[in-house]
């Protein structure tokens, strides 16, 4: 088991450092080049001339790499220009780390709850009217452009019905005591209930857009997985020796056909992001998805190379946590 | 489907998908009668055609992308009126009523520039498509290089081109995109269509290496190998063309998602500003700055985004359910 993770964990280095070096690359590459990612297009010639001394850019491309590196690797990446003028690049990450977190948890939930479920009873009526049409339905779920979707819903159920708050996280009139920055648990911790319930209010309809694609991949891999199961020998030997379908559905199907479908929900990490860029932009949610939506149309690229390191390493780290809880699960992925 | 074994399913699928087109060449196959038949490579085409004939979902895929085609074809002939021309421009009303509403000759109206909706949509479908297949196309030659890289030199050449691959796949598909679109200095058509093939390139690598390192153990590749065959002869003539499969399938389903894709492009800023030529994406992308007041205007384009990448999806789904060996009993 050591051995899985400590190799795991090697691989993941190298991962790592090949992602710092496309990064740096990227940056190099940016119309105007790092100074101007950096000071923005405006900077005066001398300030910029400064600056590329500072930076050692008249030095060889390895040693530029290595001290990108090393400012990397101590967070520093200079100030944002466009999203909040002035802030450490990685402040704006930290700060809103926990709103996007918490819309995508919820976002998870839901598929979550609603695709393995639907999955599971698509699996075993096989080609009747529900199979078919859930799985249509799934695959127009991934053909609408998540962002429309969003439209929709805001438009709908906020602006027409006035049913659920327009953008935002919280309502400006309430005054919620901060614990955790997840707007919904610090209600709950502090006891101030109409926080709590009105955070709640504010994630449904983004949390709902933001779900529809892992919903549906969640729901295609559960369909799949559970009809692979449901042919296995052991499947048939359980029926055969008599024991009830509960048991057999619970403990010998469901059991084991969720294993790739755990698999998938850390995969969903990545997409949840790109979601995420598109569903906040339209909540006005200040997030991180925000802060890239808004990073790319004012060019802000020191937000960007955050925003784009920390998804990354983030993506990788939660699939590092998902083989091994994976591994965990099912003994058999240890010795490969 | 998935390997319970393998924990990092995003590269099992790819590699599954690869892994189906195994074999290929040559398959032995036990018909109804309990006569065994061996079959070539022509008839696995042909066993999964005689499958796709009837199957209904395809049929509605394939029909949905063939009249999208056609439209893309011939839409100046059909398009009513010229969709760059601001026909109905004194109509526009900024205050109250912003955008003329429908009216004969005009049957969806027409947008913020006075332009006939109709006319757009239709002429829209070109340059959609064009988006489309050469996002594919382009992602196709990327992936197809760095796969053929990869599979056919095994050692060192595999491992870098592979790590590099998985570091592209472990950054969030739009973000990348959007990365990559960010460093035109100035936004085009085709800056869209390169960020969307850079994407893809990763997918279709790993699939195409997938396949062809089935294809280096099988016997016609050993057998060529023993015969003297030059590398590589080896590597175009006997592996390639027995992987290209599951990437065929990836790239019909990798259409839909380009075009999604522009959409959301166009939504974050990074689409084509020059909307003399209309696109879909780029129409749903621009009406989404005041669609609370001419909701019309997005919604015209993101039905048609909708239908046309339910029509490719639809087509891929089955075509990859055709090929899948687990599905020809």
């Amino acid at each position: 088991m050591l051995r899985f993770i400590l190799r795991r964990l090697l691989q993941m280095v190298g991962v790592v450092f090949v992602l710092s070096l496309l990064v740096f690359l990227w940056l190099r590459s940016l119309p105007g080049g790092t100074v101007s990612a950096i000071l923005g297009e405006k900077a005066t010639p001398a300030r910029r001339a400064a600056l590329e001394k500072a930076l050692g850019l008249d030095q060889p491309l390895y040693v530029q790499y290595w001290e990108f590196a090393k400012r990397a690797a101590t967070g520093q990446f200079g100030s944002s220009t466009g999203v909040q003028p002035g802030v450490d690049a990685m402040q704006v990450f930290i700060q809103r780390f926990p709103a996007t977190l918490e819309l995508s948890f919820f976002a998870l939930l839901f598929a979550i709850a609603l695709g393995i479920p639907l999955g599971y009873m698509a699996a075993r009526r096989r080609a009747s009217w529900f199979d078919n049409l859930s799985v249509v339905g799934s695959l127009i779920g991934v053909a609408v452009p998540v962002f429309f979707l969003a439209f929709l819903l805001k438009y709908f159920f906020a602006i027409n019905l006035h049913w659920l708050p327009v953008s935002g996280r919280q309502d400006s009139s309430i005054d919620a005591t901060r614990v955790t920055d997840f707007f919904v648990l610090d209600g709950i911790l502090t006891r101030e209930w109409d926080a709590a319930w009105d955070a709640l209010k504010h994630l449904l309809l983004p949390s709902l857009a933001l779900a529809t694609i892992p919903f549906a991949v969640i729901f295609r891999i559960t369909r799949a997985s559970v009809l692979d199961v449901m042919d296995e020998d052991y499947v048939r030997t359980a029926e055969s020796k008599g024991l009830t379908n509960k048991v057999i559905r619970g403990r010998h199907i469901l059991r084991n056909a969720l294993l790739p479908v755990v698999t998938t929900i850390g995969l969903q990490t990545g997409g949840l992001l790109v979601g995420a860029v598109l569903t906040e932009r339209v909540f006005s949610w200040g997030g991180i998805g925000e802060a890239v939506a808004v990073a790319f149309t004012r060019r802000d690229y020191a937000v960007l190379q955050v925003c784009i390191l920390m998804a990354a390493i983030t993506f990788v780290i939660v699939n590092l946590l998902v083989d091994i809880a994976y591994a965990v699960i099912d003994p058999r992925v240890r010795t490969r | 489907m998935p390997n319970p074994l393998n924990p990092n399913a995003k590269k099992q699928r790819i590699d599954d998908l690869a892994a189906q087109a195994g074999g290929g060449a040559a398959v032995l196959t036990v018909d109804d009668a309990g006569h065994i038949e061996e079959s070539t490579g022509v008839s696995l085409i042909a066993s999964a055609w005689r499958r796709l004939r009837r199957n209904p979902v395809f049929l509605l895929g394939a029909g949905i992308t063939l009249l999208f085609i056609l439209l893309a074809i011939f839409a100046p002939l059909i398009a009513p009126h010229d969709p760059s021309k601001g026909l109905l421009l004194d109509q526009v009303r900024p205050q109250s009523n912003p955008v003329p509403g429908a009216q004969p000759g005009y049957p969806l109206g027409a947008d913020t520039s006075g332009r006939d909706v109709l006319s757009r949509l239709i002429v829209g479908s070109r340059q959609t498509l064009i988006v489309g297949v050469f996002a594919t196309l382009f992602g196709l030659a990327g992936g197809l290089s760095l796969g053929i890289l990869a599979g056919a030199f095994s050692g060192w050449v595999d491992s870098l081109v592979m790590r590099i691959v998985d570091v592209m796949l472990s950054i969030p598909s739009l973000l990348l995109a959007v990365s990559i679109a960010a460093l035109a200095s100035r936004p085009s058509q085709w800056t869209v269509i390169i960020a969307i093939a850079t994407v893809q390139v990763p997918i279709f690598a790993r699939l195409l290496r997938g396949s062809m390192l089935a294809q280096r153990s099988s016997d016609h590749v050993l057998a060529a190998r023993a015969l003297g065959v030059k590398k590589s002869a080896i590597v175009f003539r006997h592996m390639l063309p027995n992987s290209l499969g599951p990437v065929i399938v990836q790239a019909t389903l990798v259409i839909a998602g380009a075009i999604i894709d522009a959409a959301a492009l166009s939504f974050l800023g990074l689409g084509n500003p020059d909307d003399r030529k209309p696109e879909w994406g780029q129409m749903l992308g621009k009406a989404q700055n005041n669609i609370f007041d001419n909701p019309a205007l997005a919604v015209w384009p993101a039905l048609c985004i909708i239908t046309v990448a339910l029509g490719f999806t639809l087509m891929g789904e089955s075509l990859r359910e055709a090929l899948d060996p687990k599905s020809r009993r």
